[in-house]
């Protein structure tokens, strides 16, 4: 069956491609793409006003399956992640029991491929039970599709522990993720350690507790020759270390999120639990060196950490309530909204940042739009007005800080191997 | 000039204004406590909770204290004997209470915001009695008004804060109400016991007490626990008393005729010698008198309309 999407704007910075541009998909993957293509007996889906882009994908969500069903499973997951825009994601390991085994790995590959939507990637945990005592089978988990390997929602606390890690990714190419979080700085901390802190009387979250890991990580991928992934970046000064890192040569990569990009630590100041994660909300001055890293190239992805919890488990005193939001349904208005229609960074810059960003993060041959490839395919409308709506997630949680939130461009059409699987032109 | 609030949930929100209005009415309720029968029937009627989750002597008796003498009827509801010890959430038992209908809902937590939480969940006005280290508006509200008692004024005075900084929500309500009515706050510590960028509340901050009560009008000690010391704040209570404990000699830089004040419980010979919690400077024991007119007026100006009866 062929498919050919006429008169979109294509947006490719893998080949360097902004142009209008029709693509035909055959058998699950791009056949062509030319300026004026024959419909012949294809079916042709009409994309004129609208912008066509590599699959975006998202390196950093939680699904909760197994485990804890009641926030997300993999099936709603990964509706939710075709609703937002993403034809991949990597899910990570924190689920009950920790998937740090191969019978784990295949469990949620099986449960994304039932669910037929976006292709759900898993990440094995670095250690046993993310313990942060014993290697997990690394090898053996890579060989049955997990992409990368993290203890995420845990940092690798001892060094030694690091250091291994990056040492025996090696044989797998594959990069170690880190949550980067000194425990003993961090201790009982809920939100970023500032004046707002100081305010509410909060115990604060202080950002040199992520900048020391991100050090630490820096020095022992250089020492080891191991690609350290820094996840959820959030604090200005982690961004210089990476920076002046890469700038050396390092095997050192970054995400940040959305909400890290566009929310500081004032949202906290109505105690409402969805603006609660980990690393917190930061301040103004994180914020701007974020977004410095995002437009100099030192951020390698924009990635959600969407952190589904029931709604119950967010309605407790803020102290109390579980760290994470929901991302994955508003990533992409946010960006556009916030970033490219700001001028902060362009469009393109904002499609590598979901595509190619994460996939080279990630070593996969993925995130472009290449004659021969898997017609992974994100359509956007610039223009959409969009007001976020918990109604409308797929998700089974609704903690997003950006609920009710009127935002201009969001995703239209999602498509993977060339298959629809969401829709809303 | 009523309340722009139905709920007391702390100073922060408040106009310079309301807290006159909250200590003008208070002295007409110092009166009431001085009587041969302490009871008007302000609040007849009127249910209010006392809904402790976080042990109070002091606040909870003075809140009592206030209610019963606006002839209020009071319940009692503290963790330990409670549901909520049980592993019922906020929420649920919150809804709980609230299906007895009360008018009031005093509540003591550990974590900060619970009151604002409790106010957008629930249809009770609710009184914050203290949430963590966030704020006691009762406490800067009766610390505020014992000071006008004796320094006619609040405008233009210098007031030093010494103590655990960190972990008080005395000290965050009393620099959000002094800053308001125009008084010069200096708060003082151990550095480890200074919340970071706590000057952008409007107080001056330094961990040289002797720079802090330089010309005082008013030094209140803050409480400082002993768990600090075991979590590494600070080495030991001697040290600590021996660098930031107020004594005689120390008060010396404050202003002659500076009052000394604590909130309470007090740690003698710590954060204040013994000689000067019970000499004629200390106000402390004023406070806690104070306490039940202040709050006395906190909850008849919340409960709106004055009532009509005289009848007694």
């Amino acid at each position: 069956m062929k498919r050919l999407l006429k008169n979109g704007r294509v947006v490719d910075p893998a080949s360097a491609t902004d142009a209008t541009l029709d693509i035909l998909i055959e058998d699950g993957r791009i056949a062509a793409i030319e300026e004026s293509i024959e419909p012949g007996k294809s079916e042709v889906i009409e994309l004129e006003g609208l912008t066509v882009c590599p699959g975006f994908i998202d390196m950093h969500v939680h699904f909760r399956e197994p485990g804890q069903e009641w926030k997300e499973s993999v099936a709603t997951g990964a509706a939710a992640a075709a609703s937002g825009g993403f034809t991949a994601v990597a899910c990570m390991p924190n689920t009950v029991p920790v998937m740090d085994n191969r019978a784990l790995v295949e469990f949620v590959q099986a449960q994304a491929r039932e669910a037929g939507m976006s292709r759900v990637w898993p990440i094995g945990a670095v250690t046993k039970g993310q313990d942060g005592k014993e290697l997990a089978e690394i090898g053996d988990m890579n060989a049955a599709g997990a992409v990368a390997f993290s203890d995420d929602g845990r940092p690798i606390r001892s060094s030694q522990m690091m250091r291994m890690a990056l040492e025996y990714s090696k044989i797998f190419g594959v990069p170690i993720i880190d949550h980067c979080e000194d425990p003993d700085l961090v201790a009982g901390g809920v939100v970023h350690e500032g004046w707002v802190s100081s305010r509410l009387g909060f115990k604060g979250w202080p950002g040199v507790a992520e900048d020391v890991i991100v050090a630490r990580n820096i020095l022992l991928s250089d020492y080891t020759g191991g690609h350290v992934h820094i996840a959820h970046m959030s604090t200005a000064g982690s961004m210089r270390l990476v920076r002046e890192a890469k700038a050396r040569g390092s095997r050192v990569t970054c995400e940040v999120t959305p909400h890290h990009l566009v929310l500081d630590h004032e949202a906290v100041m109505e105690f409402d639990t969805y603006t609660k994660m980990n690393p917190p909300l930061r301040a103004a001055e994180d914020l701007d060196g974020l977004l410095e890293g995002l437009a100099d190239g030192t951020v390698d992805a924009i990635a959600t950490d969407h952190a589904p919890h029931h709604c119950d488990e967010k309605c407790v005193e803020f102290s109390r309530a579980p760290f994470g939001v929901v991302g994955l349904e508003t990533a992409v208005s946010i960006c556009l909204d916030r970033l490219v229609h700001r001028d902060i960074i362009s469009l393109s810059r904002m499609v590598e940042l979901f595509s190619t960003g994460p996939a080279g993060v990630l070593g996969m041959d993925k995130g472009k739009l290449a004659v021969g490839a898997e017609a992974d395919i994100t359509v956007l409308d610039l223009d959409r007005e969009v007001t976020v709506d918990a109604d409308d997630f797929e998700s089974k949680s609704e903690n997003s800080p950006f609920l009710k939130w009127k935002l201009r461009g969001g995703p239209v059409m999602t498509m993977v191997d060339g298959r629809i699987i969401h829709d809303r032109r | 000039m009523k309340l722009s609030s139905r709920h007391l949930l702390g100073i922060d929100g408040m106009t310079a204004e309301e807290i006159a209005l909250i200590l003008d009415t208070a002295e007409g309720f110092v009166q009431i406590s001085e009587r041969e029968i302490k009871k008007v029937p302000t609040l007849r009627g009127k249910t209010v909770v006392n809904f402790f989750v976080e042990p109070s002597t002091r606040t909870r008796s003075s809140f009592e204290l206030a209610e019963k003498r606006l002839s209020a009827d009071a319940l009692n509801f503290s963790a330990n004997t409670s549901s909520f010890s049980k592993g019922e959430s906020l929420l649920d038992t919150a809804k709980n209470l609230e299906a007895m209908s009360p008018d009031f809902i005093i509540i003591r937590h550990s974590e900060p915001g619970s009151p604002h939480f409790l106010a957008r969940h629930i249809d009770a006005a609710i009184v914050n009695a203290g949430d963590g280290a966030h704020e006691h508006p009762t406490q800067a509200l009766l610390d505020a008004f014992t000071i006008r008692k004796h320094k006619g004024r609040l405008d233009g005075l210098r007031v030093a804060i010494v103590g655990d900084i960190n972990h008080s929500r005395v000290v965050r309500s009393n620099v959000l109400l002094l800053t308001l009515m125009g008084a010069d706050v200096v708060v003082s510590g151990p550095p480890t016991l200074l919340p970071r960028e706590f000057d952008a509340m409007g107080c001056r901050m330094t961990w040289k007490v002797e720079e802090a009560l330089e010309g005082a009008d008013v030094v209140m000690a803050l409480r400082v626990q002993h768990e600090r010391m075991n979590a590494g704040y600070f080495p030991t209570t001697r040290e600590y008393a021996l660098q930031f404990g107020i004594n005689s000699t120390r008060l010396k830089l404050a202003k002659d005729d500076a009052i000394v004040m604590h909130p309470g419980p007090m740690n003698r010979g710590v954060e204040l010698s013994g000689d000067l919690a019970d000499g004629n400077r200390s106000v402390i024991l004023e406070q806690v008198a104070n306490g039940v007119a202040v709050r006395m007026a906190v909850l008849y100006l919340l409960a709106g309309e004055p009532a009509r009866e005289t009848t007694a």
